[in-house]
C-alpha cells in the first residue's frame, strides 16, 4: 500500500511540474513581456531592450523557468510591477482568506451533502427523494452570481440577516468573520451540494445492486443499516473524489462569488492582476491554484485507498 | 442435541405460486404449486436446472423476492404463522434467527469493506439477541466447530483476505450465528474446486446435525445433494418433477426427466484420436506474473492433430496460466513452445497473423467474453473479415454458416449477446472461434458457468466439429467427470506444475499418482454414503 501511496506522490509531484509548464508558457504567450508593461507608455524599442537586459529578459526562456520554478520553490514568488512588494506578501492574506471560506464551506456543505444523499438513496423514489432532486437540480442550473445577489437580495437587502459585503479585515474576530462570509458561504453551498449529494445517491444505488446487500437484507437488517453500514463504505472512492473536485473549485474557482461579495480573496487579486498585467502575480496564482487542485486530488487518491480494505491490507 | 432428533413440523410450504409482474404486465411465472414440509433437522434437496426456480423457492422461504416477483399463491407456514401475511418488521425478526440464508458465491455476499467477524456477529447484536462479547465469543465457537484456521483471530481478517473454501465456511458461521431453525443452502459449493467441496461439504453436514437445524439444500447437482439430503424433490420450470428420498430418486427414479439427470452423471463416452505429428510441443516452459509470482514451472506436453488433451488442477494451479502462456498473452520466461514445427513468439504481438489464426479460445463466462454492443455479425464476422479479408456480403454468408453449424437460428444474426441464452452465448462464443478455422482450440472451463445438460449440448458439439474438422482441444477444467468423457489425453497440473499426465485411460487407472488420486476420490458419487467413505478413508 504504502507504494501505492508513493506512487500517487510521484505522479502528483509530477502534475505539479507540467503546470508550471504551462503557466510559464502561457504568460510567454501573451504579448508583451515584463519590460513593456513595466515602461507602459515610455516603451520605446531602445528603452525596452534596455530594461529587458536589466530584467535578464534577453536569456533564453528554459533559462528562466528554471530560475523562477527554482525561486518558487523555495517560496520566492518574485516582485510585484504593481507595487512594488514581493509576491509571496500579497499573496499571503489573500491565500488565508480565500482558504478560510473554502473551508467554512466544505465544513457546511460536504456532511450536508453525504446527509442529503444518504437520505436520498433510504428513501428512493419517495416524495422526499424527488424534492431534493429537484431542488439541487435547479441550484445546480441557476448561475452562482444570480444566486449571490437573490440571498443578498432576500436576506441581507430585505431582512436584514447578514451583511451584503464580505470585506473582512486582518483585525476582525473569528466570530465576526463567520458572519460576514456567511452569505458568499451559503452562495457556495447551495452551488456545490447538489454535485456532492448527487454523487452520493448514485453511488450509494449502484452498490445496492451487489449481492452482499441482498444478503444483508436476507440477514434480516433495516434498510437505513444496510445503507449507512454496508453500502455506504463501499461507495467512498467515488464521493471523495467528487468531494475532492468540489473542494478545489471552493478555492480556485469562486472569483465571481468573491466579486459579488467584495471579498478579499485569491481569485479577486488573480483578477485584478491580470488586468494590471502584473505577470509574477499572475504566474504566482496560477501556480498555487495548479497546486491545491492536484493536491487535493492527490488526497482523494490516497484516502480512497484507505477507504478499500482491499488496497489497505494485503493478503 | 447431538444425535438427530426429526419431529416437529417446522415450516408447511403449500401451493405456493411465484410470479414475475413488471410495469408491462404480468411475466412468467418462476414457481407454480410447490408444497412440501420440513420438519425438525430434517434435510431436503432442491434439484433442478438454472430457472427451475429453485433459488427462488429458497428466497421466498425468507420472506425476501427479488425485483418484481411475487407470491400470488399458496402459504409458507413457519411454525404455523404465514410468512406471506408477516409485516416488513417480522419478516426482519424472522430473518437470521428463524431462516438463514448461505449463498453461491461468498467471495460477492460477504461486504468487502468489513472483517468477516463485524458480519458475523451482525444478526446477533442487530436482532438484541446477545451482547456484542456475547456474539464473539459464539462466532469463535463457530469458527472451530467449521474448522477454520486460528479461530480467534479468524475473523479479523477481511474476506479478501481468506481463500474461497474459508470464507464459504465463514458465510454457514454468519448464517448460524443467531441459531436459525431452518438454512437455505443456495449452490453453496458450486463455485469451490473438488476438493475443497469435500472439505465444505462435511463441515456443513456436521453443523446441521449438530445442531439438529433443519435445511433446504439447493443444488444442480444430485451427487452433492445425495450427501446431505434426507429427501430430494426435482424441480423444472417451477414445477416439482419428482418428490422422494433420496436413495428413492438416485435409484428408483420415476420421472423420465430425473433418469436423464441421474444417467448424465453416469454416462462416459470413448474416444480415440488417430496419431500424426505433433501440432503443439511444448518444451521446459516457464512463466510468471511480474517477474514475482511463478505459475507456470517447466511445463512440457505435446498435442497432435485431433486430441483432446484436458488440463486438470484446481484453481490456482497455474491450469488458466498456461493457456494464457501458449495464447502468447503472458510472456514465457523459458522453454519452447512450437506450432507445427514452428516456434512460436514468446508474445503475441510478435505472432504472425497465421500463427494467431491457427490457435484460438473459447472463454469460460461468454457473458464476459462477448461485447455486449455488437450483433452476432459482428463478433463472429470480425475474425473472418480479420483474417481472411472477405467482402461483407461473404463475410455474412460465412457467419450464417457458422451459425448453423452451432444450431443456432439464421435470424440471430442480428441480434445481440443479450437476447441469447447462456448455452447459447458459449455457442456464439465457438463460432467466433471456428471463423478463424484454426487448427487448435483452447477451452478454459467452457461449461463450468453453464447449467448440467446444457454443458453437455456443448460438449457434444464440440466433439461433432473435432469429428467434422479434426480441430485439437486444449480443454481446461476442474471436472474430472468431463474429461474422461470427452479427452484422449490428461495432464494434471499443481502449483503450476505438471505432476502427472498422459492417456487418459492410463492416468486415471491404477497405480494413480497420489494427487490424482486425491482429486479423483473427490468428485462426489451417486451414492449418499459417499462423503461418509471419503472422509473415513482420509481419517484412516
Amino acid at each position: 500500500m504504502l507504494r501505492l501511496v508513493m506512487l500517487r506522490l510521484a505522479f502528483g509531484a509530477m502534475t505539479v511540474l507540467a503546470a508550471s509548464v504551462l503557466i510559464f508558457a502561457g504568460t510567454e504567450l501573451l504579448p508583451g513581456d515584463l519590460a513593456t508593461a513595466i515602461l507602459q507608455n515610455s516603451a520605446t524599442p531602445e528603452n525596452v531592450a534596455e530594461m529587458r537586459a536589466q530584467l535578464g529578459l534577453d536569456r533564453p526562456a528554459p533559462v528562466r523557468y528554471a530560475e523562477w520554478i527554482s525561486h518558487a520553490a523555495q517560496g520566492d514568488l518574485g516582485i510585484s510591477l504593481s507595487n512594488q512588494h514581493p509576491v509571496a506578501e500579497e499573496l499571503a492574506p489573500r491565500l488565508r482568506n480565500s482558504f478560510f471560506l473554502a473551508a467554512f464551506a466544505a465544513c457546511v456543505s460536504v456532511p450536508l451533502a453525504v446527509l442529503l444523499g444518504l437520505l436520498a438513496a433510504i428513501y428512493q423514489n419517495s416524495w422526499y427523494d424527488r424534492a431534493v432532486n429537484f431542488i439541487t437540480l435547479l441550484t445546480i442550473s441557476v448561475p452562482e452570481y444570480l444566486v449571490g445577489y437573490l440571498l443578498v437580495k432576500y436576506l441581507s437587502v430585505r431582512w436584514g440577516l447578514f451583511p451584503s459585503l464580505a470585506n473582512v479585515a486582518p483585525e476582525n474576530t473569528l466570530l465576526e468573520r463567520l458572519d460576514l462570509t456567511f452569505l458568499p458561504m451559503l452562495t457556495l453551498v447551495l452551488v456545490v451540494v447538489a454535485h456532492m449529494m448527487r454523487m452520493t445517491r448514485a453511488s450509494v444505488l449502484n452498490i445496492m445492486a451487489s449481492p452482499y446487500i441482498e444478503m444483508a437484507f436476507l440477514k434480516g437488517l433495516t434498510k437505513s443499516r444496510v445503507v449507512v453500514r454496508h453500502a455506504f463504505p463501499n461507495a467512498l472512492a467515488p464521493i471523495i473524489s467528487v468531494i475532492a473536485l468540489n473542494l478545489a473549485y471552493l478555492i480556485v474557482g469562486v472569483v465571481v462569488v468573491e466579486a459579488v461579495f467584495v471579498y478579499p480573496g485569491l481569485g479577486q487579486l488573480l483578477v485584478d492582476a491580470v488586468a494590471k498585467h502584473d505577470l509574477p502575480v499572475v504566474q504566482a496564482c496560477g501556480l498555487i491554484f495548479a497546486c491545491v487542485f492536484i493536491l487535493l486530488n492527490l488526497l482523494a487518491d490516497i484516502m480512497a485507498i484507505l477507504s478499500n480494505p482491499r488496497l489497505r491490507r494485503a493478503r | 442435541m447431538t444425535e438427530r432428533t426429526k419431529g416437529d413440523l417446522v415450516l408447511d410450504v403449500s401451493q405456493l405460486r411465484i410470479e414475475v409482474r413488471t410495469d408491462a404486465g404480468p411475466g412468467p411465472v418462476l414457481v407454480d404449486d410447490v408444497s412440501f414440509t420440513l420438519r425438525r433437522g430434517e434435510v431436503l434437496g432442491l434439484i433442478g436446472e438454472s430457472g427451475a426456480g429453485k433459488s427462488t423457492i429458497g428466497l421466498a422461504v425468507l420472506g425476501y423476492t427479488r425485483a418484481n416477483c411475487f407470491i400470488t399463491g399458496g402459504s409458507l407456514r413457519f411454525h404455523g404463522r404465514d410468512i406471506r401475511t408477516m409485516s416488513a418488521a417480522e419478516r426482519r425478526a424472522l430473518r437470521g434467527p428463524g431462516v438463514a440464508y448461505i449463498a453461491q458465491s461468498a467471495a460477492a455476499s460477504f461486504n468487502p469493506a468489513h472483517t468477516i467477524l463485524q458480519q458475523v456477529c451482525e444478526i446477533p447484536i442487530q436482532q438484541g439477541l446477545l451482547s456484542p462479547a456475547a456474539a464473539r465469543s459464539r462466532a469463535i465457537g463457530l469458527f472451530r466447530e467449521l474448522d477454520l484456521p486460528n479461530p480467534e483471530q479468524f475473523g479479523d481478517r477481511y474476506p479478501h483476505q481468506v481463500s474461497g473454501g474459508q470464507l464459504q465456511r465463514a458465510m454457514a458461521a454468519m448464517a448460524m450465528a443467531a441459531r436459525p431453525d431452518i438454512l437455505i443452502f443456495d449452490e453453496p459449493t458450486t463455485a469451490l474446486d473438488v476438493t475443497t467441496q469435500v472439505e465444505v461439504l462435511a463441515s456443513f453436514r456436521k453443523l446441521i446435525r449438530e445442531h439438529g437445524t433443519s435445511a433446504i439444500y439447493i443444488t444442480h447437482d444430485l451427487a452433492v445433494v445425495a450427501q446431505i439430503a434426507d429427501e430430494i424433490m426435482v424441480l423444472r420450470q417451477g414445477r416439482m418433477v419428482e418428490h422422494g428420498t433420496a436413495d428413492a430418486i438416485l435409484h428408483h427414479p420415476q420421472q423420465d426427466y430425473t433418469r436423464r439427470l441421474v444417467a448424465e452423471r453416469f454416462e462416459a463416452h470413448g474416444h480415440h484420436a488417430q496419431d500424426s505429428g505433433a501440432l503443439l510441443e511444448l518444451r521446459h516452459v516457464v512463466a510468471s506474473y511480474a517477474s514475482l509470482l511463478r505459475v507456470v514451472n517447466d511445463v512440457s506436453l505435446r498435442i497432435q492433430r485431433g486430441d483432446t488433451l484436458a488440463v486438470v488442477g484446481e484453481s490456482g494451479s497455474g491450469k488458466s496460466s498456461l493457456a494464457r502462456v501458449i495464447m502468447g498473452l503472458l510472456p514465457r520466461e523459458a522453454g519452447d513452445i512450437r506450432f507445427r514445427d514452428e516456434m512460436l513468439a514468446s508474445r503475441l504481438k510478435d505472432r504472425t497473423r497465421e500463427q494467431l489464426r491457427r490457435v484460438q479460445m473459447i472463454y469460460q463466462s461468454p457473458d464476459v467474453a462477448l461485447n455486449p454492443n455488437q450483433t452476432l455479425l459482428q463478433i463472429i464476422g470480425r475474425p473472418v473479415q480479420f483474417y481472411f479479408r472477405r467482402s461483407r456480403a461473404e463475410v455474412r454468408a460465412r457467419v450464417l454458416e457458422l451459425l448453423a453449424m452451432m444450431d443456432l437460428p439464421a435470424d440471430y444474426i442480428d441480434r445481440k449477446p443479450g437476447a441469447l441464452s447462456g448455452g447459447q452465448k458459449q455457442r456464439v462464443g465457438i463460432a467466433r472461434a471456428l471463423a478463424a478455422e484454426p487448427d487448435l482450440i483452447i477451452c478454459d472451463e467452457v461449461t463450468s458457468a453453464l447449467d448440467q445438460l446444457v454443458g453437455e449440448e456443448i460438449l457434444k458439439l464440440l466433439k461433432r466439429l473435432q469429428e467434422e474438422l479434426g480441430i485439437a482441444y486444449l480443454f481446461i477444467t476442474h471436472d474430472l467427470g468431463t474429461v474422461k468423457r470427452i479427452a484422449n489425453k490428461v495432464a494434471v497440473m499443481l502449483k503450476g506444475e505438471m505432476v502427472d499426465g498422459g492417456e487418459t485411460e492410463a492416468v486415471f487407472a491404477p497405480p494413480y499418482h497420489p494427487y490424482t488420486q486425491l482429486l479423483l476420490s473427490s468428485v462426489p458419487e451417486m451414492r449418499s454414503d459417499w462423503l461418509d467413505g471419503v472422509l473415513a478413508g482420509r481419517a484412516g
